[in-house]
């Protein structure tokens, strides 16, 4: 008991109590900087998608950056700099807009690599069916190759999306009130870092635990349509 | 931005690649007991890890850090950030790195146990020479992209004051009183040590892949 009475310090029933609302609030934060972020990314990984198979040089080198950057960079130096970086460009935004911003970028360049993924794993077939049929590409895209696509990347999105809530965790570093940074501020202010961090753990571990295994099992579905 | 910054910068390379690699050994290593008790048949065993995996992947790398940091750090034992960070980067990448070869071992057709047992071979042979070696090979190309994974989270450890890339990159850009360049030469650092992992990961399986072949 040594050990835990070192790590808590002596922090009682109340002292977590008094946290509880200022955790909520953080986790709402967190919650609405995912929701943003998804809402944006995942539609601009899509665009992304469409646009590193696109036949225009322009618009597929600059769909190729933006992926290859989005993905490539820490998401934490995407956030650094947007916050601290865009200002020097005339750009000021507020922390969490600058999360929202840098974690759709983020969200959008991995998405896109999923979403080209389901894209391709339409069969071959289906587009010459569709040639065929004389379907134009439009309608070739919107009623053969995404509703099919699509569902394959479904289970992936989900497992991203799981990672997009960790992920803003990192916005600690742009001071944006989230679950770690609240976690943080308890600790240095009372010295309960351990006590503090343990109860950020509880809320991610609360999302995160039954989120993936309901993403598995929903892969494993997934998996055995693919394998009747 | 001056040459002085961009080598300050630079500076931060070495750290950055100890932390990954000192993270992605203790995984590697600590990744395979892990998988095998993951895949134990003593079912309150299996539950138990299963458990303990889910948990360590649940939170966030950061708050990995931060306990090992801040938690431990304060109240037990003193932890400099560069092992601190190793230290939760390691458990991150242990439970990872199980997945992963779990990801091997499921791959390998059931026939290729029944055959080493038939051919009598004992335990320590039939791990050595029939499952590791076709087990890397499926292992091989999801283990480089968690590498790379591995040390774009390592700009995590810049929180707790680790002098690497990211660390220094914000650094400059408070002396420079510019945020633009130093963030994007950081980011384009990292993006051009993967680079390297990627290639050396793609040689590999290719050759690995053309002994099977022959």
């Amino acid at each position: 008991m040594d050990i835990l009475d070192s790590l808590l310090m002596g922090v009682t029933w109340a002292d977590v109590q008094s946290w509880l609302p200022g955790f909520w609030n953080g986790f709402i934060i967190s919650l609405e900087v995912t929701a943003a972020s998804l809402a944006l990314g995942i539609p601009m990984g899509f665009l992304l998608a469409l646009g590193v198979q696109s036949r225009r040089k322009v618009l597929r080198l600059a769909s190729l950056a933006l992926v290859e950057i989005g993905r490539g960079a820490p998401a934490l130096v995407l956030l650094q700099l947007v916050y601290f970086g865009l200002p020097s460009a005339g750009l000021s935004l507020s922390a969490f807009l600058a999360a929202v911003v840098a974690i759709s970028w983020n969200t959008g360049a991995y998405t896109s690599e999923i979403i080209r993924a389901g894209l391709d794993a339409v069969p071959a077939g289906q587009r010459e069916a569709s040639h065929a049929l004389g379907l134009s590409a439009l309608d070739e895209l919107r009623f053969v190759i995404l509703p099919q696509g699509l569902r394959i990347a479904v289970p992936a999105l989900m497992g991203f999306a799981i990672l997009v809530f960790q992920g803003t965790s990192l916005c600690f570093a742009i001071a944006l009130p989230e679950i770690v940074s609240r976690a943080y501020d308890i600790g240095s202010m009372y010295f309960y870092y351990f006590p503090a961090l343990a109860v950020a753990g509880l809320f991610f571990a609360a999302v995160c635990i039954p989120a993936s295994f309901l993403v598995g099992w929903i892969e494993h579905r997934a998996g055995a349509y693919a394998r009747r | 931005m001056t040459w002085g910054h961009l080598v300050h910068i630079a500076y931060g390379i070495p750290l950055t690649l100890a932390l990954t690699g000192g993270a992605f050994f203790v995984g590697a290593v600590l990744g395979f007991p892990i998988m095998l008790l993951r895949e134990s048949s003593f079912m309150p065993l299996k539950v138990a890890m299963i458990a303990i995996i889910a948990f360590i992947r649940a939170l966030p790398p950061i708050l990995w850090v931060f306990l090992l940091y801040f938690g431990i750090g304060t109240g037990l034992i003193n932890l400099s950030p560069f092992v601190a960070a190793v230290a939760a980067f390691g458990i991150i990448a242990a439970v990872n790195m199980a997945e992963i070869y779990r990801g091997g071992m499921v791959s390998i057709s059931a026939g290729q146990w029944e055959a080493a047992h038939a051919l009598n071979l004992s335990r320590l042979s039939i791990w050595r020479d029939v499952m590791a070696p076709q087990m890397v090979r499926v292992a091989l190309p999801p283990s480089a992209t968690y590498v790379i994974g591995l040390m774009k989270d390592s700009a995590i450890a810049s929180t707790i004051g680790v002098a690497e890339l990211a660390y220094r990159g914000k650094q400059v850009s408070q002396m420079s009183f510019e945020g633009l360049l130093p963030f994007t030469v950081v980011g384009a650092c990292y993006i051009a040590l993967s680079l390297p992992v990627a290639w050396l990961s793609r040689t590999a399986e290719r050759k690995l892949r053309a002994k099977v072949a022959r």
